[in-house]
């Protein structure tokens, strides 16, 4: 048995981290690794597909309803899914209350704490949105992942949240071992987005480590709460997954420092793509209305 | 032992200079650099002191401030007696906040007072992530059930409710409408902010204004209250040893009716009833200027600092406050005075031999360094050193304009170190400061006297409390157990035995 690789899924909101995480780690399961999934964002949807279950309990509302989380034991909030993968989700208080942040420390001391991460190839994080506070920055901090992948699209507001997740890694890079595995853009069509992409990897320092075409049988598994590679295994879409898996488990070792970039360089790398004009400053603020006008 | 007897002022002021830049050669360049903004020698005539004050203290030093829950729950609304205060958040601070300062009240703790008890919501991991408002919507619950006759609720933040963001406000409003209108009071006294427990004073001050006057607004005076033409509140005085009392009768006994008291042994009803006082007689500035400023705003009334340590200062201080009144209560004023003058004759005439040109040094919070200094003097005694806490700038300068003498040591925010070398060097016969160095004083071999607590004697406010003041110093200062212990820098070479070669 290699060694445990710790890897996570940072992005912004809705990029579709958690899909292309779950389907990503089924094609490494395929390949005969052993995995554990920690969700690590309050709406516990990052291990659905694995399990074809809605939301699966999570090591925090258990912790809740027994007293603390010394109460529980591990099986308690460890499932089992598709390929014998490992679940468990961190879980957090509804919107606009508590503390979400310390509900990833709290749920992943638990899980080394108890022995969740023996006899497993791969550990992976999925982390919600941004890196928001120290919380959600747990995954990223000394002895977790090694590498973080961050999933992005050509979206200019995609591009600032890795950028800033990137700026998240250095800090922790410089005092622990975390590295930048590279960039995963998931298709939205936009303008010039293989170009852009691969571009945003240059800057940051790392590389573009795969590309995933749109496709809408995506949509078709999700509904079944099921990953393409169950649903639909001898899909395109499957083998571009497996081919991202595949990538994914040839790049250890190789994450990087990551080199963030400042607002003004992420506007000149639009620019520069021709994805927005050069910002003439008597436009900014005006509606379409007002320009009409003038 | 007293420097002043054998060295004039000149001298005095170039060894507190010397002194002060003994201390900070310790310091790494940048600390040396800020702690001298806050180490000074007075000047007379100046119209402060010379320090910096209520700055963010260096890490690294023994500091000796509080926080600002600190000063919320432990000063402004502990002693409110008939409140519970509950201490939201984990279980430490409210255990070592447990019982309030020292302060005395009238009632039966656990039907219808509460201050020595404690209320806490011993927060766990689950209510860090998961927030405490439904923990705190139950404890008010069981607080109503066990603890029927309790007039009103204070919330009392400690850090983690302003990290986790917990919406305290909107659980105090719930509970009060479920409650038929009760008093519940959320109090955002987080300890990180502010740099001592004097923001905890301000943000307490701003709750009673938000959660207590504007409440009362539009209604009545408390039921049964009528006003008198002689209706006082007294304001920052907590009780300690009974000082709120000793100071009352005193008001009383020149004609005036006292309301309220603020808030040592007060309750709910006085601070609701405040805002009808004619005047509001203010002892501890530091802590409650605030809502006096605002009831002077907002109602008009007007307030009056006053100092009841020792008899110069309470009959300067009586005279003050009768000059707000008619010629019945400056009667009143003067007839008090002579009253207690065979009292004061008395006290004076059995310490003062005894203390005569004793010397003392004071570090205490946000009033006594300066307010204390007159009961000394009347004794004969002379403060050659003071400094607060977490006084403010208009502290220093009533300080300089006011009480001390030109060449008086001041540090302010002292830290352990300098505290121990200045009193090493200046050999004063007393320091009077709190528990916390207490101990490392009397090892010293120096006579000592806790000034926050009054170690546990009390009261010194008023005629009465200066005769309990007197008795304290000289028991401190003449006790026979000094003279068993050696001073090293006294201790006689002992024979140096050697051998024979």
């Amino acid at each position: 048995m290699s060694a445990l690789r710790q890897i996570a899924f940072y992005g912004k909101g809705g990029i579709g981290k958690s899909t292309t995480s779950q389907n990503t780690l089924a094609a490494l399961a395929e390949m005969g690794h052993r995995i554990l999934i920690v969700g690590c964002d309050p709406k516990a949807d990052s291990t659905r597909l694995i399990l074809h279950a809605k939301a699966q309990d999570t090591i925090l509302s258990l912790a809740a309803a027994a007293g603390s989380v010394e109460d529980l034991e591990i099986e308690d909030v460890m499932k089992v899914g598709y390929q014998d993968i490992r679940c468990v989700e961190s879980g957090g208080p509804e919107p606009g209350v508590g503390c979400a942040g310390r509900g990833v420390i709290t749920s992943i001391n638990f899980l080394e704490e108890n022995g969740a991460y023996e006899d497993i190839d791969y550990v992976s994080y999925d982390v919600l949105g941004d890196v928001v506070c120290g919380g959600f920055a747990m995954p990223i901090r000394e002895n977790k992942a090694q590498e973080i992948y961050i999933v992005m699209s050509g979206e200019m507001m995609a591009m600032y949240a890795a950028n800033n997740i990137s700026k998240g890694i250095l800090k922790y890079a410089m005092s622990g071992g975390v590295r930048l595995g590279g960039l995963i853009c998931n298709e939205r069509q936009t303008d010039k987005e293989l170009e852009l992409a691969e571009n945003l990897a240059k800057k940051l320092g790392t590389q573009l480590i795969y590309f995933v075409p749109r496709d809408n049988i995506v949509q078709h598994a999700e509904l079944r709460r099921m990953t393409v590679l169950e649903y639909a295994p001898e899909s395109d879409q499957a083998n571009h997954y497996r081919e991202l898996a595949r990538r994914i488990h040839n790049n250890a070792g190789n994450g990087v420092i990551p080199t963030p970039i400042t607002m003004d360089e992420l506007e000149d790398m639009l620019m520069e793509h021709g994805v927005i004009k050069t910002i003439d400053e008597s436009q900014v603020g005006k509606s379409a209305a007002q320009l009409e006008l003038a | 032992m007293s420097m002043s007897e054998t060295q004039n002022v000149a001298e005095i002021k170039a060894r507190n200079k010397e002194l002060i830049n003994e201390v900070l050669q310790v310091y790494p360049e940048k600390t040396a650099k800020r702690r001298a903004k806050h180490l000074n020698v007075h000047e007379a005539g100046k119209s402060d002191c010379g320090v910096k004050s209520n700055l963010k203290s260096i890490p690294g030093v023994m500091t000796i401030r509080g926080c600002a829950y600190a000063g919320s729950k432990g000063v402004v609304w502990g002693p409110i007696k008939d409140m519970i205060h509950i201490s939201h958040g984990p279980v430490g601070c409210g255990q070592y906040s447990w019982a309030a300062r020292r302060n005395y009240y009238i009632g039966t703790t656990g039907i219808d007072t509460f201050v020595t008890m404690q209320f806490t919501s011993d927060f766990q991991e689950k209510d860090i992530v998961f927030g405490g408002d439904k923990k705190l919507a139950k404890i008010i619950d069981e607080i109503q059930d066990l603890f029927p006759l309790n007039n009103g609720i204070s919330i009392q933040s400690e850090c983690p409710i302003g990290l986790i963001g917990d919406d305290i406000e909107a659980v105090s409003k719930v509970k009060s409408k479920e409650y038929e209108g009760k008093t519940i009071v959320p109090v955002r006294c987080e300890g990180f902010r502010g740099v001592s427990q004097s923001l905890g004073h301000h943000i307490a001050n701003d709750a009673i204004r938000d959660w207590v006057f504007d409440k009362a607004q539009g209604k009545d005076a408390p039921a049964g209250f009528e006003a008198t033409p002689y209706d006082v509140a007294i304001i920052g005085d907590y009780n300690i040893g009974g000082d709120a009392w000793s100071s009352r009768i005193l008001l009383e006994e020149m004609g005036l009716r006292v309301i309220a008291q603020w808030s040592g042994d007060g309750t709910l009803a006085e601070l609701e009833a405040t805002p009808k006082a004619k005047l509001n007689v203010l002892h501890c500035y530091r802590s409650m200027n605030y809502i006096s400023r605002h009831m002077e705003e907002k109602y008009g009334i007007p307030w009056c600092e006053y100092n009841f340590f020792g008899p110069s200062k309470i009959a300067e201080s009586l005279r003050k406050i009768a000059s707000y009144f008619d010629d019945k209560i400056k009667e009143g004023a003067e007839r008090v005075i002579a009253k207690y003058q065979a009292l004061v004759d008395d006290v004076i005439a059995k310490y003062r031999p005894r203390l005569e040109g004793k010397t003392v040094m004071l570090f205490v919070g946000g009033l006594r360094p300066r307010h204390v200094i007159g009961a000394y003097e009347d004794l004969g005694m002379e403060v050659v050193g003071t400094g607060y806490e977490f006084g403010h700038n208009d502290d220093y300068q009533r300080t300089a304009q006011h009480y001390v003498k030109d060449g008086t040591l001041i540090y302010d925010d002292v830290t352990g170190y300098e505290f121990e070398k200045f009193v090493e060097k200046v050999q004063p016969d007393l320091v009077g400061s709190g528990i916390k160095e207490k101990y490392v004083f009397q090892k010293m071999g120096v006579p000592f006297r806790q000034m926050h607590s009054w170690d546990y004697s009390g009261p010194y406010h008023g005629y009465d409390g200066f005769a309990i003041f007197a008795r304290d110093m000289d028991m401190a200062i003449n006790a026979p157990v000094w003279k068993m212990a050696e001073t090293p820098w006294k201790a006689k070479p002992k024979p140096h035995l050697m051998a024979a070669e």
